[in-house]
């Protein structure tokens, strides 16, 4: 029997993300699941799911990436997670030259493409400033959730927060809490301490293409128009921006078999 | 493995703690190089050496001392092997790689300080290496800050001498270093009793000389499309020259590439085709800092080239044998010393001169170039580095790390990454 399915599991810090395509390159399935505290299990569930679906790893080609990239034994091959990246984002935006801003549950990628080609990449350091785990650790302060952190930054303004680590950055919001600073002005200064974070990375790296936003947070209208702002371009994304890794993941696998 | 606690107790060490690095060792060499395929044979040498580090050489040191002859202890390659040997001096590297000596160095350097100089510093006042035990004298000079305030701390504990490294390299500082060799000359007299006459310091030269070929012939071979050994393998070879006799280093890396020479006439490589020709460039990696190498050499690359200290900078550039005078040795000496690239210097184009002629000599598909964690020097040079290599078309990743491996699932995506951008 022939390869039918190109698997493509991107297993990151916070989710874990599946695509699986034919062999033209079309989306068949999108699969998502908090990784958990076990990668191995989490692999061990989204293969499950698969077969669920009809879909085994006989007659199928896996690629994983991400993280957890090496808990996936049923993999064929692993590939980074800015290789997959790249591809991924460029196979959803239809463009082979763009700039992919990927922020991510523990880290934030920045990756330049030209030609379909990786030229150079960034990421941030181990810590978490700027990344998806900074905004969940503000919102759980706030009590609210990522998406509602970001409607209510929308009304906020003045307020800021000096602090690039996460930890203390924490205390000063509950310094600014304390304080009796309005909810949506603490939100504000969350959200621009993430953007602001993002572009001195970004300032690195050429940004005259098209850039987009991928991982968990490309669904957050304000933060990507923040962020647009402070690039001084428009910075683009659509519904299938958290699945970038692992489209990447499994155009990496149908590649292998061509 | 012979039982080398007596000498170490005698050196006054701390043989609890050091208990400890001694069990996590064997594990490390096991896993970065026990567990490479097709190794030249000749690294059977190394493998002892690494095997037994603290007792083997250590113990030869010992012996000597016995004798008479005196021991200095060096942080640097601008700091003149030959002087020392023309006095019947004995030089042994001084450099910590290991995150285990770090704690011991925090309790006294800034936690915001490079890791080789606080592990270095941590070694000696912790007792946990028989190397800082055994010197007589450690011999500093003035490459970075952190260096000449830890010389200070360690010079409380034993005897220091400093040498002033120039910050420049214009004539009169060329002039200035001779003149600093000249002092350490009469320093070193002093300190071992013995004379140096110009025919003791030629008989030098040319020992250093030919111990500089040897290691030369060695990465010789690594620029060998079919290539012959391994980075992790080749930058062991360097690092155990530091520590060694420099006549048996010169023999045993001689005996290594008559090896490699016949494995490129034999087409015989340590890895398969594709993988892709790393140069790696940056701070020194002194053992048993291995992290890089071995991330590289499991990720698809092969590292074939370090323009760093433990790398060609230890071992490019002859001294000139003909000066019949001390006065035109020292001389020779400085001028050979000065042509070495290092990043305390300003202007340092000579090192992106360097990297881009080794880039092409050894048929590199990128460099990586990596610096110690605060190592403001070497980390503020990545950006002229990066710009130069780019514009001639040679993909870069710069990097920082320590001797941690808490960072090493990041080090490990992005050079994995970096290598797939290679292909």
């Amino acid at each position: 029997m022939g390869v039918e399915h190109y698997v493509g599991i991107d297993i990151g810090s916070t989710c874990a993300k599946t695509v699986v395509m034919n062999g033209e390159g079309e989306i068949l399935h999108r699969l998502l699941r908090p990784t958990g505290w076990s990668s191995v299990g989490t692999a061990a569930s989204i293969r499950e799911e698969l077969e669920g679906l009809g879909i085994h790893a006989s007659d199928s080609r896996v690629v994983s990436t991400g993280y957890g990239r090496a808990s996936v034994p049923f993999a064929d091959r692993q590939v980074t997670e800015i290789t997959c990246h790249a591809k991924g984002a460029c196979h959803i935006h239809g463009t082979q030259d763009l700039t992919v801003i990927d922020i991510g549950g523990q880290d934030t990628k920045l990756i330049a493409v030209e030609r379909g080609q990786v030229t150079d990449f960034l990421m941030n350091d181990k810590c978490s400033a700027g990344t998806g785990r900074f905004l969940e650790v503000m919102a759980n302060t706030l009590s609210v959730t990522p998406d509602q952190l970001c409607a209510l930054a929308q009304r906020g303004g003045g307020a800021s927060i000096s602090s690039m680590c996460t930890v203390f950055a924490e205390s000063e919001v509950i310094g600014l809490i304390g304080k009796g600073e309005k909810r949506e002005n603490i939100a504000y200064a969350v959200v621009e301490s993430i953007v602001l974070k993002v572009a001195s990375q970004a300032g690195r790296l050429k940004l005259d293409q098209t850039v987009c936003l991928t991982g968990g947070l490309c669904g957050f209208d304000y933060l990507r128009s923040r962020l647009g702002r402070a690039l001084h371009c428009e910075v683009i994304s659509c519904a299938d921006g958290r699945y970038a890794g692992a489209a990447g993941a499994a155009l990496c696998a149908l590649q292998t078999d061509r | 493995m012979a039982d080398y606690r007596k000498m170490w107790e005698d050196l006054g060490m701390d043989l609890e703690n050091h208990d400890n690095l001694c069990q996590v060792l064997p594990t490390a060499v096991g896993d970065v190089f026990l567990s490479q395929e097709n190794r030249p044979k000749a690294m059977d040498f190394w493998d002892l050496v690494i095997s037994e580090v603290h007792g083997i050489r250590p113990a030869e040191l010992v012996e000597e001392q016995k004798k008479g002859r005196k021991v200095f202890g060096t942080f640097c390659v601008y700091v003149p092997d030959e002087v020392v040997i023309a006095a019947n001096g004995i030089v042994t590297g001084l450099c910590g790689g290991s995150q285990f000596w770090v704690p011991d160095g925090e309790k006294v350097l800034p936690k915001s300080t490079c890791p080789l100089v606080k592990a270095s510093v941590g070694a000696r006042l912790g007792r946990t290496c028989p190397f800082f035990r055994i010197a007589d004298m450690y011999v500093g000079e003035t490459t970075c800050d952190a260096k000449k305030k830890a010389y200070e701390i360690l010079g409380e504990d034993v005897p220091m001498h400093i040498m002033d490294v120039p910050q420049m390299k214009r004539e009169k500082d060329i002039l200035k270093w001779k003149d600093e060799i000249a002092k350490f000359a009469k320093k070193v007299e002093k300190f071992t009793g013995n004379e140096i006459t110009t025919e003791k310091l030629a008989e030098a030269i040319r020992i250093v000389n030919e111990k500089r070929k040897a290691l030369a012939r060695v990465y010789e071979c690594r620029k060998s499309a079919c290539l012959p050994i391994s980075g992790r393998d080749s930058l062991l070879m360097t690092q155990i020259s530091f520590f060694d006799d420099p006549q048996r280093c010169a023999q045993m890396c001689n005996r290594l590439a008559d090896e490699l020479e016949e494995r490129i006439r034999d087409g015989v490589s340590v890895v398969p085709e594709g993988t892709k020709r790393i140069l790696v460039t940056g701070t020194p990696m002194a053992v048993p800092n291995w992290k890089l190498h071995n991330i590289i050499e499991t990720s698809g690359g092969a590292v074939v080239c370090e323009e760093m200290c433990t790398g060609t900078r230890y071992f490019e550039n002859l001294v000139d044998e003909t000066q019949t005078t001390l006065d035109g040795q020292f001389m020779a000496l400085a001028e050979r010393y000065m042509k070495t690239n290092c990043a305390c210097f300003t202007p340092n184009t000579g090192r992106i001169d360097d990297i881009l002629r080794l880039a092409k000599e050894y048929q590199v598909d990128g460099v990586i170039d990596c610096s110690l964690k605060f190592c403001c020097l070497y980390d503020t040079e990545k950006y002229a580095v990066s710009r130069a290599l780019k514009e001639a078309g040679i993909p870069v990743l710069s990097l920082e790390t320590d001797y941690e491996d808490a960072d090493a699932g990041q080090l490990r995506t992005r050079i994995g990454a970096f290598i797939e951008m290679l292909s």
